[in-house]
């Protein structure tokens, strides 16, 4: 069973904490209502996606990330502009935290020509190239190569930006997980990989299908690759391992393989109860209490940085913004169907695609 | 005019893509210290250097990965694989990645990369490697796949496929890497993806073919002439996805007959897709049914005389010829 | 009684003959052994005798026609005699005849048609070899068929390839008549051409309505052919050649008359349905024309001998930016102006575009460049290898022209050919553009 007592060990490399005393890392106040604010956005964003998915707006597969906002938004904040993102399936959020505009995801699930990939990816499939969004990829593990591939080419013309990939427990017992990071310890390539570890991969705890309790320990078996576990409940927790894992890779050209322990509140997708066949109420009850929001805003209200009234008042901000998606969403076109053969080549492609299609 | 080997005219084309573009870079194992395991990328390591000719590990589904990452990001990767057989541990990334990222993303992200390696069945190497990947691979849209018979396609396709914008897998021939062959030395030779070539004229049948598989054909055909009065055109087609289809309609229209060779297995084979398109757009032309000459339908035994009773001769190809022009 | 009127064997070797005649008319009486039709053979024309006497009740075959021996072609009766019985057994003779002559389909094999007299049932068997040969022969010779012939008739469908099927279709041959040599019957192309080919090669069929876009038949009418070259040919083309160069060029201009066919195109470009049709239409359309009168200029020299190419296909010389392409436009002579007109322009604006695929202007038979609209008089054109000739086409203009003692303006127009001498004499190209001008000056003369 994991509990958050069972699985939090936190060896981030960050300053130890003094009594009493939260460690802001630095940063201006404004950044710090800035990263609460990306969390809430995550969290409404999700819900608001679950109420249209019951409603029938949304099709497909939909994975939310409630309860593991502190993650995404810790890690993203990490960056530069020029830097990459790249995820698995469960990636709203990067997208949203990394820039994406809440519209162009929101009709991206509603199937819309306004998607941030033109109607063309969906929930799995979120691209933004105006802001080093690399995508959505739905095969367990087959971005970790892609994202090598991205700090091959880093490397490849001297840059100094990093890659970030994102991905969850299970990916670590594939393959591509091994090859990706064995070539990028080999070739010393600036990415930056992140476990999500939420306890499961969809309904399998995963000390039931690896063969390691504490998946960070994978990282020996790649010589030069830094590593860390940290607490994803926590974004400034994550928020430290993530700036020192950027700096390795920005300065000394090494990969680092963070493991972040957090937690999803809702089912594997929507299709999946939060609890029940595989995890107790009880269990996800637990983490609830240890709600990445509630933690650091009440940490700001106590610090002196934030009233609950400014607070209440970001919410119902992110609340309207998100409302205001649903209905750009609702209200933009559906994909042209006489485009149907635009995208499949980008380049030239000799005597048609529509050359066997005559039935229609 | 230059007479080089298949072997040379890859090279050629590698090392001239990659002068004229700093993008290019070739990985794949055993692909710079030691020349490659055909020798293909030979003392491209010594002029490029390791960045740009880079030694992978046993690891195709990671290092293909690669090459996509770096394609989304502006690089042009050529990934060789040491055969196409080993490719098969990459096809996610060949088919779920490659293939669909531009779509997928809503055309932001193209993916311009190269995959390249010998196919089909060399001598003796028995299952695991003898086999022709090219159906498995046109079944894809996103991807285009050539796979050239002489050194001037295998050139001038190559540098075609480099200069793609798309993912391009590219299928050489184990058997072909020493054929000769002339290529002018001194001009950019560039054969588009997608063009067939009429490697000979003849009115009587129309002998569709690509690979290796040209060869027999053009033996075959030489021997139709000799022995039955017999005048058959061979249709290179040089890239099976997309097939050049108005060339197949066109010779077939004269002739009236088609046989479709290939090395390869006969069930949902690239043959049985031009069937399909000749029926469809040529009902009226044909005289008589299509006749498809292809590898046999079992995995491929390691005994000489059974690969050679598995794989397609000139002779098969004659008497194909010869049924369907009712002698 | 009624009496059936049959195409008669009247050679040993004949296997079908073509109607010339009818020397009577339906309604007109006939008595035994009158001469009611003229058929030709493989050897002559000859006169078909009535069999019986009363009233050409029906002719069933008309003049023109070819169809395979036993064919019935008119019926003699009785003025009030039911005949229907007869017309409806004609309906469902053709499969009854390809039977007849493909002994070795045994799905197929019905009664032979009550013309089979013995001996030429014995010729059958003797010349078809094969095991269902016998089975075939003990048919019984029935003197009266049954109405309904068996398989072929209950299956309604005839075995025939698809080329085979279209070819007839334009030819107006029905399938029946012809027999199938291919497997289990099956007519294929090769019978289809020997139907065509069998009666003496007439002048080609007017293509009614020129203006129509008229699909191309899919018939050559010329044919690919090799011609040895003679020793004498073989030295003026060594000669010619050492002397002047790999293409021995020499050079015709003839000035033609343009003012009928430019008011034929005035005339066409009238019609309300807004399709245009240009002077070089015209001139393609008559250059191919010529070409198939004139097969030797649509020809090539290849090493020692001669190739005559089996189709007509024009390379329209078109300018584009910083060259010359020759687009092809494949077949000419079997194509309408207006469809002329409508892939000329295609390939014409691909051409400027550089859009063309490589077989589009490669292999043309003869050329045509035309550099009127640029204002040249006359000019001579350099032969694209391996084509034989080119065509150089300069501005029409009007001109002072003396007419029976008169000076009168006329619209006129100088064609110079450029031949390749190994392969075209002067006296050929003379008589090409001979042609050509008889042929512009008289375009109506096309359509005939």
């Amino acid at each position: 069973m994991a509990t958050k007592e069972t699985r939090a060990h936190d060896n981030a490399p960050s300053k130890p904490e003094a009594a009493n005393q939260p460690d802001f890392l630095g940063l201006e106040p404004g950044e710090l209502s800035e990263l609460l604010r990306l969390m809430i956005l995550a969290r409404r964003f999700e819900e608001k996606t679950a109420e249209s998915y019951q409603l029938g707006k949304i099709g497909g597969f939909l994975h939310l990330y409630v309860g593991q906002e502190a993650v995404a938004a810790g890690a993203i904040s990490a960056l530069r502009e020029d830097d990459y993102v790249i995820s698995a399936y469960r990636e709203h959020a990067q997208a949203l935290v990394r820039g994406v505009p809440a519209r162009a995801i929101m009709a991206e699930l509603y199937g819309r020509a306004t998607g941030c990939s033109k109607g063309m990816g969906g929930s799995m499939h979120l691209f933004d190239r105006s802001v080093n969004f690399l995508g959505g990829h739905a095969i367990v593990g087959s971005h970790l190569p892609i994202a090598a591939g991205v700090g091959y080419a880093i490397r490849y013309r001297g840059g100094d930006q990093v890659c970030l990939c994102f991905f969850g427990d299970a990916a670590v017992n594939i393959g591509a997980f091994h090859e990706a990071l064995n070539m990028a310890a080999k070739w010393e390539l600036p990415v930056v990989w992140i476990i999500e570890n939420n306890a499961y991969g969809m309904g399998t705890e995963i000390s039931r299908s690896a063969a390691i309790s504490e998946l960070v320990g994978r990282a020996c078996s790649y010589e030069g690759t830094a590593s860390a576990q940290v607490d994803g409940m926590d974004v400034l927790k994550v928020r430290a391992a993530i700036d020192e894992a950027v700096r390795i890779a920005r300065e000394e050209k090494r990969p680092s393989l963070i493991e972040a322990i957090t937690y999803r509140f809702m089912g594997h997708s929507m299709a999946d109860p939060s609890h029940g066949t595989y995890r107790a109420r009880e269990e996800v009850e637990g983490w609830r209490e240890d709600d990445p929001i509630l933690s650091l805003s009440d940490t700001l209200i106590e610090a002196g940085l934030m009233t609950s009234e400014e607070y209440e008042e970001m919410d119902r901000a992110v609340i309207e913004e998100v409302e205001e998606s649903a209905e750009f969403a609702e209200a933009s076109p559906r994909p042209d169907e006489s485009h149907i053969y635009d995208l499949a080549y980008s380049d030239e492609y000799p005597h048609g695609l529509d050359r066997r299609d005559s039935w229609r | 005019m230059a007479v080089i080997t298949y072997r040379e005219a890859l090279n050629q084309a590698l090392r001239e893509e990659m002068v004229r573009d700093e993008s290019v870079f070739l990985i794949g194992e055993e692909v710079a210290e030691y020349d490659g395991a055909y020798k293909v990328s030979k003392n491209l390591l010594e002029e490029f250097g390791e960045w740009r000719v880079r030694d992978a590990p046993i690891a195709e589904l990671g290092f293909a990965g690669l090459g996509v990452g770096a394609a989304m990001v502006g690089l042009r990767p050529i990934v060789e694989f040491m055969t196409w057989n080993f490719a098969l541990l990459a096809i996610d990334q060949v088919i779920n990645s490659a293939a669909k990222l531009y779509q997928m993303s809503g055309g932001q992200y193209n993916v311009p990369i190269v995959f390249r390696g010998p196919g089909g069945a060399a001598l003796m190497l028995a299952a695991q490697h003898s086999q022709s990947p090219e159906p498995w691979l046109a079944y894809v849209p996103g991807l285009k796949v050539c796979s050239p018979a002489t050194p001037y396609d295998a050139k001038g396709l190559l540098k075609s496929a480099v200069r793609d914008n798309d993912p391009v897998c590219f299928i050489e021939g184990e058997l072909l890497y020493n054929v000769k062959g002339e290529v002018p030395e001194d001009e950019e030779v560039l054969v588009p993806i997608g063009s067939a070539d009429v490697k000979r004229q003849g009115g009587d049948v129309t002998i569709v073919t690509y690979g290796k598989m040209v060869h027999e054909a053009l033996r075959a055909a030489e021997t139709l002439s000799a022995e039955d009065e017999v005048e058959a055109e061979v249709v290179d087609l040089r890239s099976v996805r997309p097939i050049d289809v108005p060339t197949v309609l066109a010779s077939v229209r004269r002739t009236n007959r088609a046989v479709i060779v290939e090395e390869g297995w006969p069930v949902a084979n690239i043959g049985a897709q031009i069937v399909d398109d000749i029926q469809r757009e040529a009902f009226d032309a044909m005289d008589a049914p299509i006749a498809r000459v292809t590898g046999l339908d079992v995995p491929m035994p390691y005994a000489r005389n059974l690969e050679k009773l598995v794989l397609p001769s000139a002779e098969n190809i004659r008497a194909a010829a010869r049924d369907v022009c009712y002698i | 009684m009624a009496t059936k009127v049959v195409m008669a064997q009247l050679s040993p070797t004949m296997e079908e003959g073509k109607l010339i005649e009818w020397k009577i008319s339906e309604g007109d009486p006939v008595a035994q052994g009158d001469i009611v039709a003229e058929i030709e053979t493989d050897k002559a024309n000859m006169d078909v005798e009535a069999m019986g006497a009363g009233v050409l009740r029906k002719i069933v075959v008309q003049e023109g026609a070819t169809v395979p021996v036993g064919t019935l072609i008119g019926i003699i009766a009785e003025p009030d005699e039911d005949i229907e019985s007869l017309l409806s057994e004609a309906e469902a003779e053709p499969a009854v005849v390809a039977t007849e002559e493909r002994p070795d389909a045994p799905e197929e094999a019905t009664a032979p048609a009550e013309t089979a007299v013995p001996d030429e049932a014995a010729t059958t068997d003797e010349a078809a070899a094969g095991d269902e040969t016998a089975e075939a022969a003990e048919e019984p010779s029935a003197v009266v068929p049954p109405l309904e012939t068996g398989l072929e008739a209950e299956s309604g469908r005839v075995r025939a390839s698809p080329v085979a099927r279209k070819m007839a279709a334009e030819k107006g041959i029905e399938l029946g008549t012809i027999a199938g040599s291919g497997p289990g019957g099956r007519i294929v192309k090769a019978d289809v051409e020997a139907a065509v080919a069998a009666p003496a090669p007439a002048g080609r069929a007017p293509s009614p309505g020129a203006i129509g876009v008229s699909e191309p038949p899919a018939e050559p009418r010329l044919r690919d052919e090799r011609v040895e070259a003679s020793q004498m040919r073989k030295a003026i083309a060594r000669r010619l050649a050492e002397s002047i160069g790999p293409v021995p060029h020499f050079y015709l201009t003839i000035e033609v008359d343009m003012g009928r066919a430019l008011d034929m195109r005035s005339e066409l470009n009238a019609r309300a349905d807004g399709f245009k049709i240009g002077v070089n239409d015209i001139l393609l359309k008559t250059a191919a024309e010529a070409l198939v009168r004139h097969p030797q200029v649509n020809a090539s020299w290849d090493e020692d001998a001669i190739q005559f190419h089996g189709r007509v296909d024009l390379g329209i010389a078109v300018a584009v930016d910083g060259g010359l392409i020759t687009p092809v436009l494949r077949n000419a002579d079997r194509k309408g102006l207006r469809r002329i007109s409508l892939e000329s322009a295609d390939l014409i604006e691909r051409a400027r575009a550089r859009k063309l695929l490589p077989e589009e202007y490669q292999g043309a038979t003869f050329s045509v460049s035309n550099l009127g609209m640029f204002g040249i008089d006359e000019f001579t054109a350099v032969i694209n290898p391996p084509e034989a000739a080119i065509l150089a086409v300069g501005m029409t203009q009007e001109k002072p022209v003396v007419e029976g003692g008169e000076i009168t303006v006329r619209r006129r127009m100088r064609v110079t050919m450029s031949c390749d001498h190994r392969v075209v004499d002067g006296a050929i190209g003379s008589a090409y553009l001979a042609t050509l001008k008889e042929m512009l000056e008289n375009p109506l003369a096309m359509v005939l």
